[in-house]
């Protein structure tokens, strides 16, 4: 997995190289961790600074799949057992956004965004 | 087991539906039952392989692989749908009018079927590699529930599918003298909807701007986690809280189709004497 992982980063470093993925600054976004275990979310309220574009990363430590969703700030994202995904989102306005885990939809939380 | 039907059925109800629109829209077109089921049967073996490859997928370009490939099939769709919209303006009315059998044959034997065949193979992958991702999740985790869930997708991907019959069989009521001109309708909708959806994943793999995150807000009418949401969502594009790119995109889908279908409009000379030998090449 790791191996692969490692192949992948460097085609996109290729890509990057072409200018394919134009905004490079991405990974100086603040990085915000949202971990599932068993069966939910943690932490289940999410503070996100207001106006400002964040890198969610939830990771998922279940062994069933999960897939991150949002209808509040529009994003649908798988997650294998013990894989992780990264979300970009934002910039958001101040309030709270509700996500689920689609395959699990009693699994609830919120960005809180301040 | 009932919780498990709901997620499959959500699922393959997106699917159900495209597939059901496509056949209406195929209406009297020769072996278009064996394009469309070729179609969704290499969409059943996509998702094998994508859900297979879902690690790999998602972790590829700096972890937005995964947004970039659904932005791309999608928008992928979004082309088909729209060139059957325009060969369809040129020659839907000969083909609603009933014209005579061999100019009919003819007309069909050029039509793209290709087209519709890739949407709906679309549609299946699309879906599909969702359903076997969490059918598998829950296969892996074992248990003595795991046997109950799966009889709980299969009736789920049974109910789907009777959706997507549903709106076929709905649609073969309507008059063939209008039925294109309603499946034309819809499918223009439709790739409009694909549209919008294709815009919020590049936003989220962050190659495109939101360009504002929710312009209004209907979710206290309609929310999108309802049925009725859902259905809305699929069949129009309806975004309860939609983000500027997501408009943009929709709008420019409507105005690129709908002009292209203007331009290209069927004009009252004989086309037929073209066609011809179109046929012969292809037979």
């Amino acid at each position: 997995m790791r191996l692969i992982s490692a192949r992948w980063l460097g085609l996109g470093a290729a890509f990057l190289a072409l200018g394919l993925v134009p905004p490079a600054s991405a990974d100086d976004l603040p990085d915000i961790v949202i971990t599932i275990k068993g069966g939910h979310f943690v932490p289940t309220e999410v503070p996100v600074p207001a106006g400002q574009k964040v890198k969610l990363i939830v990771r998922n430590q279940d062994s069933t799949t999960s897939e991150f969703e949002s209808s509040d700030f529009h994003r649908e994202k798988v997650v294998a057992p013990g894989g992780e995904i990264t979300v970009y989102v934002g910039p958001l306005d101040a309030g709270s956004y509700e996500f689920f885990d689609d395959f699990h939809p009693e699994d609830r939380g919120h960005l809180v965004v301040k | 087991m009932l919780a498990t039907l709901i997620i499959v059925f959500r699922e393959v109800l997106e699917a159900g539906l495209v597939v059901g629109i496509v056949m209406a829209a195929s209406r009297g077109v020769p072996r278009r039952g064996l394009w469309i089921t070729g179609g969704c049967a290499a969409g059943v073996l996509g998702a094998v392989l994508v859900a297979g490859f879902a690690g790999e997928i998602a972790s590829a370009v700096e972890g937005v692989g995964q947004e970039l490939f659904n932005a791309s099939i999608l928008l992928a769709a979004v082309c088909m749908l729209g060139w059957h919209n325009v060969w369809m303006s040129r020659h839907g009315r000969e083909l609603a009018a009933d014209a005579t059998k061999i100019g009919r044959d003819v007309l069909d034997g050029t039509r793209p079927l290709y087209a519709l065949a890739l949407v709906c193979g679309i549609a299946v992958l699309r879906e599909g590699s969702e359903i076997v991702l969490f059918l598998y999740g829950i296969a892996l985790a074992g248990g003595s529930s795991a046997a109950s869930m799966v009889i709980g997708g299969a009736f789920g991907v049974v109910t789907g599918a009777a959706a997507g019959a549903a709106i076929y069989f709905g649609l073969l009521t309507i008059p063939l003298r209008y039925l294109f001109g309603v499946t034309s309708w819809l499918i223009l909708l439709l790739a409009a909807g694909m549209a919008s959806s294709g815009a919020a994943f590049l936003a989220a793999a962050d190659v495109l701007p939101s360009l504002g995150n929710n312009l209004w807000d209907t979710s206290f009418i309609l929310s999108e986690q309802s049925l009725g949401g859902q259905l809305l969502h699929v069949l129009t594009g309806y975004t309860a809280r939609p983000a500027g790119i997501q408009i943009v995109f929709y709008v420019a889908t409507l105005l690129v189709i709908g002009s292209l279908m203007r331009v290209f409009r069927h004009v009252p000379a004989p086309v037929r004497e073209t066609g011809t030998p179109v046929r012969q090449l292809a037979e």
